[in-house]
């Protein structure tokens, strides 16, 4: 037990943290919209939490192999962060263009 | 087609119109090469050469893809635009955690208060409205309903915390990132 290892548990605990959070968000979230939040973006710093975590624990044994597999793995996080968002704001688009309303406070009050 | 191969339209005899050509092909050729590296993870002689070779006949057809119109200032752009990363990743994990807290509340329905606001900038080009929206939409607590191509945004937000951050410093950040007037 060396201080990479804690590292690497710190690390992947913090993800599924992020992705429990994503989860728990999703049911708890009142409408189509909001839900979308927590989907979308909590996902994005779970999944680059978890990735870095691999990175460092692949790391362990230094090698141009293992360095160039935790490149590639951050190719991962890479495209995860750019197709994230866009998909997210498609889904919202479709949403929109459907005709549905976001839920509002003064809706559920009245 | 309108796609012109430098040859055929245009002033080809022009040597800053070659150069520039140029310069894409070899960033083009550059950028297909580290990727080979990457991916195939072997250093023998015979595979560096299959994947230069077939680096060199992609970025030959298709420079003018990746980099359409590249500007003087592209090397300033990508400068800035690496000093705008660490800044934005630090953004999306302070407001993660403002989502995270917001998802295991109790009394989650009376913090939260989705609308929608709307904002303009005086943002021009495609690739700086691009990367403001995408921005937007990975900074948890807003996503970008629709940005058009004159600078509207329409903007989902969570509460009223989130939304109040836009446009502001993000908008400053990415304006002074691709050389634009707020």
């Amino acid at each position: 037990m060396d201080i990479l290892d804690i590292l690497v548990i710190i690390l992947l605990l913090t993800g599924l943290f992020f992705f429990l959070g994503g989860a728990v968000g999703i049911i708890r979230m009142p409408d189509f919209y909001s839900r979308l939040h927590p989907a979308g973006k909590l996902d994005t710093l779970g999944i680059f939490a978890m990735v870095t975590g691999f990175a460092v624990y692949n790391l362990h044994h230094f090698s141009i192999e293992s360095l160039l597999l935790s490149i590639k793995m951050f190719l991962i996080v890479f495209f995860v962060f750019l197709s994230s968002p866009t998909a997210t704001h498609s889904i919202v688009d479709a949403g929109m263009r459907a005709g549905l309303r976001h839920w509002t406070k003064k809706k559920r009050k009245g | 087609m309108t796609v012109s191969n430098n040859g055929t339209a245009g002033d080809p005899g022009r040597p800053d119109t070659r150069f520039k050509t140029f310069f894409s092909f070899l960033i083009t050729f550059v950028l297909l090469f580290l990727s080979w590296l990457v991916l195939s993870g072997k250093f023998e002689p015979l595979l560096l050469w299959l994947g230069a070779i077939s680096s060199f006949f992609v970025a030959y057809y298709f420079y003018d893809l990746l980099f359409p119109d590249l500007e003087s200032n592209y090397a300033g752009i990508s400068f800035r635009f690496i000093c705008y990363v660490p800044w934005l990743i630090w953004e999306i994990i302070k407001a993660n955690f403002h989502l995270l807290y917001l998802a295991f509340h109790p009394r989650m329905k009376d913090l939260i208060d989705p609308h929608i606001i709307t904002f303009k900038t005086n943002l021009k080009s495609d690739i700086a409205i691009t990367t403001l929206a995408n921005s937007i939409t990975l900074t948890p607590g807003t996503i970008t309903v629709t940005a058009t191509s004159d600078g509207v945004f329409k903007v989902h937000a969570i509460d009223r915390p989130s939304a109040e951050a836009l446009p502001g410093t993000m908008l400053e950040k990415v304006a002074k990132v691709f050389g634009e007037q707020i």
